[in-house]
């Protein structure tokens, strides 16, 4: 009922190859996009702005990156933590070192930076594949984030190692409220997003899902098995970079290399991997659920138990529950949030009636 | 998957955003109640650290309340927060407990140094005091650089001093220690590397070989380490390690490796009972400075009596009450509560509510001399201080304990660090760095 699509006919070429064919789907996103961009700026509270919205935004963009790699092109990689790290470092840098550069050119450029190093530890995917890959990946990793730990010139010498994001300035406005910092990082995001979300349908996308499905099918129809994978690395690492630069100048402000550990790669591996692989919108809904889902369990508790219970024990049952419904998700819905909203909406389109 | 499991979905879904949504709705609060934001970090390896901290802080809160009725009749509240020991995760509680209805938080304290970098520049523009209390960002000793942070239980680069002035004692005189090796054995992290600047200073001074090796976190694998610290006969370790599973790991390791555990000295964030237990006998030995000394002092008797007598203690475990992390969150919680006595009585707000700006000028007031620590019941726990406007250290003084198999023994008293105008002047030095590299202009101190 509510997603009928009777009644919508294309009529010409670009309209049934625009991004959203359905008129239902095109009113929600500009209700979101509105909500988005108007609404929430005017009325969410600075904490969920800087504390949820921000975070959230970042983290899907990487996951996004990560999915374009694992998702689409099917390169099981562990290193995203380790471009984000790269983005983020080189932004700072850029900006310390290059006087007057702007802003987005310098988130711009952190991107490309990461995107070269992203090529350079892409390339053993030409030689192995599946897990062992993985494995291969994991040198970058460890090896970016040692790099930056060892080499002074990175943090400009500070003597904790610590770099503090100098603050951001577009077009000679200062981006430093809580609402202006999520502004920047809604049109990044948004942006990229669009752009990934037409990479992935168009031929760039169906070459990296040959590749995934079967590289030696895609080679012998005459795929260039290295120019796919590389792009897949060099782009799923721009976003990674990106996505870093943003974590630092918009979220944390002040970083050392180990905020970019194994454990965040680890994390944005299972935001991929609960939201769904091979979508768009399962990079936000899965860093939704991985980032968000401990704090607000976190918040529940402390509201509906306060201070009756103890914090140790409330601290712990938090964990426990985060557990169980990350199996309970893979269990019932192994391929994701994504595909759980796409079962709602085929329910929704026969509600009331069962088929 | 079955409609109803779907529909199952939707309301638990439901309920669950209304549970957050009432969360972080904004209570109403009665007015003469002082908020205090707690970001408690009780899971993780590094639970035993906040627990007992975190124990000791909430204790000694409601022990005001329920002794004096608060502070001269200001109710002290307070929100808890998990961090899980973690710089984004810190970031958010900061957030989240930044305002409680029409309150806000005057004081953060996140025992853990990449905690306190992820939210020390939010601090000034938020009007919110830093207290780094025996860790964090040295150089916020200055106090001209850094109003807004504060290291009253002293900080690493006084405490690595201290530990290298006690070798000096051990070994007959910083003469005896030309050409001995000191290794820095450290985690990978801004807390492992924080000591390194006020130590190769002080080596290089002595004709000490100083070699770092850093273990990358969580710290669980230090084979390969003390094989080279074996290899490099190193006469002395300074340990920085995090977490008890990493503390107890370089104990167990440095006995398979055969190096004699009274030759290592643990930074006073290992140097907990939680921390050497695990290690058994091998632990027996093991050196550690300390900014708060265990035991049953007179206060932590009272608070025994008065919040355990009541049934409201904080710790799951009330053996631990008097171990070093809670004796070090009780000391905490000290200066917070003198701060706010201090900040009532400078700013003449005696029973009202005061704001960050206030409580700041109370901690920055603190002088916490031994009569007033006797008055506290916590005479000998912790050094004496006194806070100035460019001063933001407390006492520069650790004590150095030993650990005999099962519970520490005092081995010094109070040390100073060896040349305490060197270390000022390296902290002036980092700070007005800090200053040109992020243009701020020093205050005025007069």
């Amino acid at each position: 009922m509510f997603y009928r699509e009777a009644g919508q006919y294309s009529t010409s070429y670009g309209q049934d190859r625009q991004l959203l064919t359905l008129r239902q789907d095109r009113l929600g996103m500009i209700v979101l996009l509105a909500v988005g961009f108007v609404g929430l700026p005017l009325f969410a509270s600075d904490y969920w702005l800087s504390a949820i919205l921000i975070p959230w935004l970042v983290l899907a963009l990487v996951a996004l990156g990560q999915n374009i790699l694992m998702g689409y092109a099917g390169q099981l990689s562990l290193g995203s933590a380790g471009f984000m790290a790269a983005g983020a470092f080189a932004c700072y840098n850029l900006m310390l070192r290059v006087p007057g550069i702007p802003f987005p050119v310098a988130v711009l450029l952190s991107g490309l930076i990461a995107a070269v190093v992203g090529i350079v530890f892409g390339l053993p995917s030409l030689r192995i594949r599946g897990l062992y890959l993985a494995v291969a990946t994991l040198a970058s990793q460890f090896f970016i984030v040692w790099a930056l730990d060892k080499f002074g010139w990175f943090k400009n010498y500070d003597t904790s190692g610590i770099i503090n994001a100098q603050t951001i300035v577009i077009f000679g406005q200062t981006m430093s409220t809580p609402s202006q910092k999520y502004l920047v990082v809604l049109v990044i995001v948004g942006v990229l997003t669009l752009l990934a979300a037409n990479m992935a349908r168009g031929s760039t996308g169906r070459s990296w899902r040959a590749v995934r499905d079967m590289d030696v099918a895609a080679e012998a129809m005459g795929m260039s098995l290295l120019r796919t994978k590389l792009q897949a690395f060099a782009i799923s690492s721009f976003y990674c970079g990106v996505g870093g630069a943003l974590f630092l100048f918009a979220y944390l402000q002040t970083a050392e290399p180990a905020a970019f550990s194994i454990e965040l790669s680890f994390r944005i591996l299972f935001m991929v991997i609960i939201g769904g692989l091979g979508t768009i919108l399962g990079a936000f809904l899965g860093s939704g659920f991985i980032l968000l889902l401990p704090i607000f369990l976190n918040m529940g508790f402390h509201a509906i138990l306060g201070k009756n219970v103890d914090a140790t024990i409330a601290s712990a049952l938090e964990q426990v529950i985060f557990g169980v419904l990350i199996i309970i998700f893979l269990i019932f819905e192994p391929l994701g949030l994504a595909r759980l909203w796409q079962v709602t909406k085929e329910r929704l389109r026969l509600w009331p009636f069962k088929y | 998957m079955s409609d109803k499991a779907i529909r199952g979905l939707i309301v638990r879904g439901l309920i669950a955003a209304g549970i957050v949504l009432s969360a972080a709705a904004p209570s109403a609060v009665m007015a003469q109640e002082q908020y205090f934001g707690i970001p408690s970090s009780r899971v993780g390896p590094f639970s035993a650290m906040g627990t007992g901290y975190y124990g000791g802080i909430i204790d000694y809160l409601n022990y005001v309340n329920i002794k004096f009725g608060g502070v001269n009749g200001v109710k002290l509240t307070w929100e808890e927060c998990e961090t899980e020991y973690n710089a984004a995760r810190t970031v958010e509680c900061y957030q989240r407990l930044l305002t409680k209805g029409d309150q806000k938080m005057v004081v953060f304290d996140t025992l853990g140094t990449p905690g306190a970098y992820a939210v020390i520049g939010r601090m000034e523009p938020d009007n919110v005091v830093l207290a780094q209390y025996g860790y964090g960002r040295t150089d916020a000793a200055d106090g001209t650089v850094w109003p807004w942070v504060f290291n009253a239980a002293g900080h690493y680069w006084g405490q690595v001093a201290v530990q290298l002035s006690f070798m000096a004692q051990q070994e007959g005189g910083i003469e005896k220690m030309k050409g001995k090796t000191v290794v820095h054995l450290h985690i990978d992290s801004a807390f492992g590397r924080e000591p390194l600047p006020a130590m190769r200073e002080i080596t290089k001074q002595w004709g000490i070989k100083l070699i770092e090796i850093a273990v990358p976190p969580p710290g669980l694998e230090q084979q390969s380490q003390w094989l080279q610290i074996r290899r490099e006969k190193a006469d002395w370790v300074t340990f920085w390690g995090a977490g008890s599973g990493m503390n107890s790991t370089a104990i167990t390791n440095a006995a398979r490796v055969g190096f004699p555990r009274n030759r290592m000295v643990y930074v006073s964030f290992g140097g907990a009972e939680e921390d050497m237990v695990p290690a058994g006998d091998a632990a027996k030995g093991t050196y550690v400075t300390a900014n708060a000394i265990p035991g049953k002092f007179p206060l932590i008797q009272d608070i025994e009596k008065v919040v355990y007598g009541a049934g409201k203690g904080n710790m799951q475990n009330p053996e631990r009450v008097g171990t070093v992390y809670y004796n070090r969150g009780v000391g905490a919680a000290v200066t917070w509560v003198e701060a706010l006595k201090n900040a009532q009585r400078i700013h003449k707000k005696a029973g009202k509510t005061v704001t960050g700006p206030e409580f700041r000028d109370g901690y920055e007031a603190l002088d916490l001399t031994d009569a007033k620590l006797k008055e506290i019941g916590i005479q000998g726990m912790s050094a004496p201080f006194k806070m100035s406007c460019s001063k933001h250290d407390g006492s520069e003084r650790f004590r150095v304990m030993q650990w005999d198999g099962s519970k520490f023994a005092l081995v010094t008293d109070w040390m100073p660090a060896p040349d305490p105008v060197f270390i000022r002047k390296l902290i002036e030095e980092s700070a007005a760095k800090f200053a040109a590299e992020n243009k701020v202009t020093p205050r005025k101190c007069t």
